[in-house]
C-alpha cells in the first residue's frame, strides 16, 4: 500500500465528509436552540441547485456559495415561520420541508440537467501540492478549509460567547430564558436561519466540489446522515468534526475495500456497509442513555414548541 | 339516390345511433376508435442523462410514430420492489391497455398485477418471467460493452480496467463479462476491477467509487450507473471512459471515447402497433446492433487503429461474424463454462450469474 494510495483515500474521505460536516454543524446550532429541523435534505438540495445555477449563469463559485446559503436560509425561513410563529409541529414540518425542497429543486433544475460547470480551483498555489504532504494539506477546494473554520467558530460561539450562552439557555429552558427577558423566538429564528444557510452550503458542496453537474436528488440522502451525525456527536461541534470524518471514512472505506478486491471486503454486504453510520448513531444514542449523565448533551427543550403564555 | 321514407329513416337513425354507441360499450377493452392508453414506469428521473432519458426519448418517438392512435403517461422515480406494484396497478386501473415496466426490479410486482388484469398487455424490460399477457424485451447490451472493452484493451497501459457496477443482476454481470472478454482479446493480461455500489443513482457515491477505482490503478474505466458523475471524474483524472445509455461526451469532451446508446423506440412502437392491431403475442424480444436497438456514439479522441478496431467489432455484430460469448470461456475459478466451438445461448446470457476469468471482485 503506497503513500500515494493512502493520500488518494484521504482526499476522497475529505470530499465525502465535507457536505455532512456543513449540514451537521448548522443542524447542531439549530438543535442547541431547542428546535428540531428534519428538513436538512430539502435545504441541502435547494443550496445545491442554487449553487449550480449561479455558477452556470455567472461562472463565480464564490457567489454560488453565497446564493446557496441564501437559498438554504430562505427555505429554513418557511420552517421558522410555521414552527416558531405558528407553533406547528416541528417533526411534521421538517419532513414536509424535505419533500418541498426536493420537489422545488427538481423543478428549478429542469433546465440545468445535462450541463457541466467549471468550479473552484484550489486556493493554494499548485506548487505547494506537488509532494504527498503538500497534497494532503493544500490540495482541496476552499470550501473544505471553510468547513474547518466554521467548526472552530461555532465551537467558540457556543462555549465562549455570551450570545452562545443565551442560545444554549433558550434550548435548555425556554421559559426561564423568556422570564429573564430574552427573546426565545428571536434566538430560535436566528438559529434556524443559520442552520438553513449551513445546509445550503453543504448542498453546494456537491456541484462545487464533488460532482460538477446538476442531477435530481443530487445529495442522495446525506441530509439524514447529517441529522444522525448531530446525535452521534452528542451536540458537540468538535466531536461533530470527528464524527463527520468517521462517517466519511466508513462510506469511502467500503468502496476502496471493494476496489482492492480484498476477500474480507465481501464479508459484509454493501447494504450493511451503507447502514453503518446509522448503526453507529444508534449505538452512541444507547451509550448516552446508559451513561450517568442521563440525556447527555441533548438540549432539554429539543422539539418542543414555545408557548410563552403557558 | 336512396328514397328515404319516414319508417326507413327512423330505422337508419336508430341503427346509426347504436353504431355510434357501440364503441362506448367497448371502451373497457380496446377499440379501434379510442386511442390506446399506455403507461410507462421509470426507475429514476427522466432527465438523468442516461437510462431513463433513453426510455423517455423512446416513448416520445413512439408517440410521434403513432400520433393520435395512442396516449401515454409515465411515472418517474419509482422505487423497485413493493412500491412499484402500486404504480403498475394504478396504470391498470386507469384503463391502460399496455404497460411498460422499465427496470429489472419491477418484475415480481408486474407479474402479480398481470395476473389480476389478464386483458392488459404488460412488457417487462430486462425481465425473464413468463405469463400469457407478459412479454419481456431487452437489448443485447453486451454487444455495446464489447466495443467498449475492445477500445479499453487498446488504450489501457496498466492492463487494469475499472467497472462501476450497480446490482449483481444478469444485465450488469453480462456487461462486465463482455467488457473483460473483449479487452482480453486485445490484451491477454487485461484484468477488470469491479465495485458494486448497490444503487442505480447516487451521483456523489458514483463519483467516489470512480475515484476509488482510478486510485486502485485502473487507467480506463466504465460504469453501469445512471448519472454522468463517474464520467466527469474520469475527465478530470484524465482516464479514458465510456458513457452508457445515451451519449455522455458532453460531460467528458476529451475522455469519453464513445457511449452505448440504448434505442428502445422500436420496441415501444412495435408493441403498441401490435396491441392496436390485435396481433400482440407474449414473445420475448432480444435485440442488438443488427436491429438498431443498441448503437454506439461516434468513437473519438483515440488513435485511428483503435477507432478501426472498435468499428470492426460493431461491423462484426452487424454481420454476425463477431460474438464475445463464443467459447472457450472460463469462469473466475478457471473452470471452462463455454467450450471451444460453442457459444452462450440467449437464455444463458439473460441469466448470467458468474463472472469470467480476469474479473476481480465477487457478486455481492
Amino acid at each position: 500500500m503506497s503513500i500515494d494510495y493512502l493520500i488518494a483515500v484521504m482526499i476522497t474521505v475529505v470530499g465525502a465528509s465535507t457536505p455532512i460536516l456543513f449540514a451537521g454543524l448548522g443542524e447542531l446550532v439549530t438543535e442547541k436552540s431547542g428546535v428540531l429541523n428534519l428538513g436538512v435534505e430539502g435545504m441541502m438540495l435547494m443550496g445545491a441547485i442554487a449553487a449550480f445555477a449561479t455558477v452556470d449563469q455567472t461562472g463565480s463559485p464564490w457567489l454560488a456559495v453565497c446564493t446557496a446559503a441564501a437559498a438554504g436560509a430562505l427555505v429554513a425561513l418557511i420552517f421558522a415561520v410555521l414552527t416558531l410563529s405558528l407553533s406547528a409541529n416541528q417533526v411534521a414540518t421538517g419532513l414536509a420541508l424535505t419533500i418541498f425542497g426536493t420537489g422545488l429543486s427538481t423543478l428549478i433544475g429542469q433546465g440545468f440537467t445535462g450541463r457541466a460547470i467549471h468550479t473552484f480551483d484550489t486556493i493554494f498555489p499548485p506548487a505547494l501540492a506537488t509532494n504527498p504532504i503538500g497534497r494532503v494539506l493544500f490540495g482541496y477546494s476552499p470550501l473544505v478549509y471553510f468547513s474547518f473554520i466554521m467548526v472552530a467558530l461555532v465551537a467558540w460561539f457556543l462555549r465562549g460567547t455570551r450570545a452562545g450562552l443565551i442560545l444554549r439557555a433558550v434550548g435548555e429552558n425556554d421559559l426561564s430564558a423568556h422570564s429573564i427577558g430574552y427573546s426565545v423566538v428571536g434566538v430560535r429564528y436566528a438559529a434556524v436561519l443559520f442552520g438553513g444557510a449551513m445546509a445550503g452550503i453543504g448542498g453546494a458542496t456537491f456541484p462545487l466540489v464533488l460532482t460538477p453537474l446538476w442531477a435530481e436528488g443530487l445529495t442522495g440522502g446525506r441530509g439524514w446522515i447529517a441529522i444522525a451525525l448531530v446525535v452521534f456527536a452528542g451536540w458537540r461541534p468538535v466531536w461533530l468534526l470527528g464524527g463527520a470524518y468517521f462517517f466519511g471514512l466508513l462510506t469511502t472505506f467500503e468502496l476502496y475495500a471493494k476496489a482492492s478486491g480484498a476477500s474480507w471486503s465481501s464479508v459484509l454486504p454493501s447494504e450493511a456497509w451503507a447502514a453503518l453510520p446509522y448503526i453507529a448513531t444508534v449505538v452512541v444514542l444507547a451509550a448516552i442513555s446508559a451513561s450517568k449523565r442521563a440525556g447527555g448533551n441533548a438540549p432539554a427543550c429539543l422539539g418542543r414548541p414555545f408557548i410563552p403564555s403557558a | 339516390m336512396i328514397n328515404l321514407n319516414r319508417r326507413r329513416f327512423v330505422q337508419t337513425a336508430a341503427a346509426s345511433a347504436i353504431a355510434a354507441a357501440l364503441p362506448l360499450i367497448h371502451t373497457r377493452g380496446a377499440s379501434a376508435a379510442d386511442p390506446l392508453k399506455i403507461g410507462f414506469v421509470y426507475v429514476g428521473p427522466v432527465n438523468d442523462g442516461g437510462w431513463n432519458t433513453a426510455h423517455e426519448a423512446a416513448r416520445q418517438e413512439m408517440m410521434k410514430a403513432l400520433g393520435d392512435k395512442v396516449t401515454s403517461s409515465y411515472v418517474e422515480n419509482v422505487t423497485e420492489g413493493p412500491d412499484s406494484e402500486r404504480v403498475i396497478r394504478d396504470f391498470a386501473n386507469q384503463g391502460c391497455g399496455l404497460i411498460f415496466a422499465t427496470s429489472f426490479g419491477y418484475m415480481d410486482a408486474l407479474m402479480k398485477v398481470a395476473k389480476d388484469f389478464p386483458d392488459i398487455k404488460f412488457e417487462m424490460c430486462t425481465g425473464f418471467k413468463k405469463a400469457p399477457n407478459v412479454a419481456n424485451y431487452n437489448i443485447r447490451f453486451h454487444e455495446g460493452r464489447s466495443v467498449i472493452g475492445t477500445i479499453a484493451g487498446h488504450l489501457s497501459k496498466s492492463g487494469i480496467g475499472g467497472y462501476l457496477g450497480t446490482f449483481p443482476v444478469p444485465e450488469v454481470v453480462s456487461g462486465i463479462n463482455s467488457f473483460q472478454l473483449a479487452a482480453q482479446k486485445v490484451n491477454p493480461k487485461f484484468r477488470t476491477k469491479v465495485i458494486w455500489i448497490n444503487t442505480w443513482y447516487d451521483p456523489a457515491k458514483e463519483a467516489d467509487a470512480a475515484r476509488a477505482l482510478i486510485d486502485q490503478g485502473c487507467d480506463v474505466m466504465t460504469q453501469h450507473t445512471d448519472s454522468p458523475a463517474a464520467v466527469q471524474v474520469c475527465e478530470k483524472a484524465g482516464v479514458p471512459t465510456f458513457g452508457q445509455g445515451s451519449d455522455q461526451s458532453q460531460f467528458a469532451p476529451t475522455m469519453c471515447k464513445t457511449s452505448t446508446e440504448d434505442k428502445w423506440g422500436p420496441f415501444y412502437t412495435n408493441a403498441a402497433k401490435d396491441v392496436l392491431a390485435g396481433t400482440w403475442k407474449n414473445e420475448d424480444e432480444y435485440w442488438g446492433m443488427k436491429e438498431g436497438a443498441i448503437q454506439m456514439a461516434p468513437i473519438k479522441n483515440v488513435p485511428d487503429d483503435v477507432k478501426a478496431a472498435g468499428e470492426a467489432v460493431i461491423k462484426g455484430w452487424m454481420d454476425g461474424t463477431y460474438n464475445c460469448y463464443a467459447g472457450p470461456i472460463k469462469d473466475q475459478s478457471g473452470a471452462i463454462k463455454v467450450p471451444e466451438g460453442q457459444a452462450m445461448s440467449d437464455a444463458d446470457i439473460l441469466g448470467l450469474n458468474w463472472l469470467v476469468e480476469g474479473v476481480d471482485g465477487k457478486l455481492s
